[in-house]
């Protein structure tokens, strides 16, 4: 340690992260520019576009009226032509009011056009729950995302993936929807898991689609995971650690494109899958991970079933104790970990 | 169309049990969030204390809901938004079961399911939506059903200035007048959606304009007034009954709290909300009934304690009903 700056390693929260991630592609490409619902004054939501408005004035920060369809397809227009947005859907849930834009066309343009057009854009939005904000508010939807070919899906889990994910997701020609958890954004007004916040360099970096991360090293159990539920993994893991269970923690941070062979060398290595989700259970991602190991079970080999643990295919509730039951917490993971643990395969 | 006593006496009580009641939840819904500090960081919790989640008031918004909803029975629909409780109470929704369902009890409105921004009372026909915009075309649906059914009810669809924007109510609009159904849409005017203005999120000044090329009449009331909104809804309603469509009302109102509860808003000029209480419409009509000779000092006074004390055992009501078990989250998903 020589200086004071190199003492004192520079934390962010995801929040900041994102917003410096944005600033610094602005800076070096004037082709990007970034709209939607409060993004400017207010500097989002959710906090991920605050300051940007201060530095490239309203031209290039544009608060949209409320109309999802209209600015939806106008980044798609927009893109067509060579620019690059970054278009803020504020809750992901909204995705109602514009999906025809998003998944017939910003996904499946560029299929349809035989590869002759291109679409360089990036949709931003708002996930989770956790905060009892009921069942228009809360979902975190990244399968329906990633079930629609031509669309890119990024769900960071902390300050460092996000800012080199959405580095990498406004460089790439393709679009890209940059799903974040608010309950580890570190807002100040919402309680979040410090874990997301950490250590962020100030200089850009990318960091590739497709790498899974392992989080946590360990022996008896993977878990495969992704945003808010990393964190609440990483807890439970320390929790099975003092019961003398080791739990493998796989960050999946893309789902489109997702990174099979880190999964199916953790599984191969574990012998047990706990894929933790906060999406809906049926039909989603839980659901392709426990496929995904099922087809290689001619090369590894499972000492327990594949579990799941996700929202029991019910909206997500307002009220408190309904709320907590719905969205699976630390003690759930802890739980259905020991149930592997005893569970057999015949 | 002129309000009889008993029409004017009536908006101005429930223009202060509105007020009333958004204020005793500005009050209730920071308990628990503030100190102590949970969190490195943490200013203010959104999903602690006894009403979790986002809160939208809407005091000095009850003009739009009173003048409007004194013209409606109970069989006739009312579709509102994120900001919904002024036009729940206007149109009758049990205050306990309201208020129970803020603090996501079991003898809430929806069992806890829905929360502020997800009230639905079948019985006076309310609902309501947090997603902007959605509730217009629902608003024709229940207009639709009435014209099949025979009925003579009606329906209105209120949502702020910021939803005019939405392809939903553009759409709900012309399927309006090409259908000629019973149907009122009431836009409020308070100026912001979120931190946007309306001068930047709408091409035009007045939405009513709008009206015009849907076919339909358009008019903007522009003093946040009961009794003006009481006039031309009166004209609205009464045309709808009579099956000779729809109409859109644009009314300019005021916010006095932030978009949200928690909300710090940097966006607007500081002493704002102060300047707009200096116009509140409550004691407007407070002086005209009084003018009238239709409330004395005395019974005023009365009044306001009865209402107080109504709005208290609504909030008591919800604050000690009982919680739903954790696994009734798994209840109501299909209908038995
Ligand atoms: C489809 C959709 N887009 C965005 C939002 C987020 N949002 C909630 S309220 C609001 C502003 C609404 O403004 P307005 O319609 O004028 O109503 P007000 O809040 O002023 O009562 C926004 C953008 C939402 N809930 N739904």
């Amino acid at each position: 340690m020589t200086t004071a700056t190199q003492a004192k390693a520079r934390m962010l929260t995801m929040a900041q992260a994102i917003s410096e991630a944005t600033a610094q592609e602005m800076a070096r490409d004037p082709r990007v520019f970034v709209m939607g619902e409060d993004v400017g004054k207010y500097g989002g939501i959710f906090s991920a576009t605050t300051g940007l408005l201060d530095k490239f004035g309203p031209d290039r920060v544009m608060d949209t009226p409320i109309s999802e369809t209209g600015f939806m397809g106008a980044a798609l227009g927009a893109a067509a032509e060579g620019l690059r947005p970054i278009s803020e859907l504020m809750f992901v849930d909204f995705f109602g009011v514009c999906f025809d834009q998003i998944y017939n066309h910003i996904a499946k343009n560029h299929y349809m056009s035989g590869g002759a057009c291109k679409y360089p854009l990036v949709i931003t939005t708002g996930i989770g729950g956790g905060y009892n904000d009921a069942a228009q508010h809360s979902q975190c939807l990244y399968s329906i995302f990633a079930h629609v070919p031509g669309l890119k899906v990024v769900v960071p889990s902390n300050a460092y993936d996000a800012k080199g994910l959405m580095t990498t997701a406004i460089r790439d020609d393709n679009p890209v929807v940059f799903l974040y958890h608010k309950g580890i954004m570190g807002l100040s007004w919402m309680s979040y898991f410090e874990g997301s916040t950490n250590e962020v360099p100030e200089e850009p970096y990318a960091i590739p689609f497709g790498e899974a991360r392992v989080v946590r090293e360990g022996s008896d159990v993977t878990i495969v995971t992704l945003s808010q539920m990393v964190q609440k993994s990483l807890v439970a893991a320390e929790t099975l650690a003092a019961e003398g269970i080791s739990a493998e923690i796989v960050d999946l941070r893309t789902l489109v494109p997702l990174d099979r062979a880190t999964v199916l060398k953790s599984v191969a290595k574990t012998g047990r899958l706990l894929v933790a989700d906060e999406d809906y259970l049926s039909y989603g991602l839980s659901g392709e991970i426990a496929a995904l190991v099922a087809e290689h079970l001619d090369s590894i080999r499972l000492k327990a079933p594949v579990r799941r643990l996700a929202v029991p295919d019910v909206p997500i509730p307002f009220s408190r104790p309904l709320e907590q039951f719905a969205i699976p917490q630390v003690d759930n993971i802890v739980a259905s970990v020991r149930g592997l643990m005893t569970a057999k395969v015949y | 169309m002129d309000a009889t006593a008993e029409q004017l006496l009536w908006m101005y009580e429930k223009m202060i049990e509105i007020r009333e009641y958004e204020e005793t939840m500005a009050r209730v819904y920071l308990e628990g969030k503030l100190p102590p500090k949970i969190q490195k960081g943490l200013a203010f919790d959104i999903g602690a204390g006894p009403v979790p989640g986002e809160m939208h008031l809407a005091a000095g918004q009850e003009p739009v809901a009173v003048g409007v909803c004194a013209h409606l029975r109970a069989d006739d629909t009312v579709v509102g938004a994120h900001r919904p409780h002024h036009f729940a109470i206007a149109k009758g929704v049990d205050l306990d079961a309201m208020t129970a369902e803020m603090f996501g009890k079991d003898t809430g409105l929806g069992r806890g399911k829905g929360g502020h921004m997800h009230l639905f009372d079948p019985v006076v026909k309310f609902s309501c939506s947090g997603i902007v915009g959605a509730g217009a075309p629902q608003a024709c649906g229940a207009a639709l059903a009435a014209k099949k059914l025979g009925r003579d009810s009606v329906a209105v669809a209120f949502f702020g200035e910021g939803a005019a924007n939405q392809g939903a109510f553009h759409e709900a609009l012309n399927l309006a007048a090409l259908w000629k159904l019973p149907v009122v849409f009431v836009v409020e005017d308070n100026k912001y959606g979120i931190s946007v203005e309306k001068s930047a999120s709408t091409a035009i000044a007045s939405n009513a304009e709008r009206a015009a090329g849907y076919g339909m009449p358009g008019v903007l009331i522009e003093r946040n007034d009961a009794l003006a909104v009481f006039k031309v809804a009166g004209t609205a309603v009464a045309r709808a009954r009579r099956g000779e469509g729809p109409t859109l009302i644009e009314v300019k109102t005021d916010r006095y709290f932030g978009h949200f509860q928690g909300d710090p808003e940097t966006y607007r000029p500081k002493g704002e909300a102060k300047e707009l209480r200096q116009h509140d419409p409550i004691p407007v009509l407070g002086a005209l009934v009084r003018d009238m000779g239709l409330l004395d000092a005395n019974s005023d006074a009365g009044l306001r304690q009865r209402i107080a004390t109504r709005v208290q055992a609504a909030y008591d009501f919800g604050r000690n009903s009982p919680y739903p078990r954790p696994e009734d989250a798994l209840l109501h998903v299909f209908a038995e």
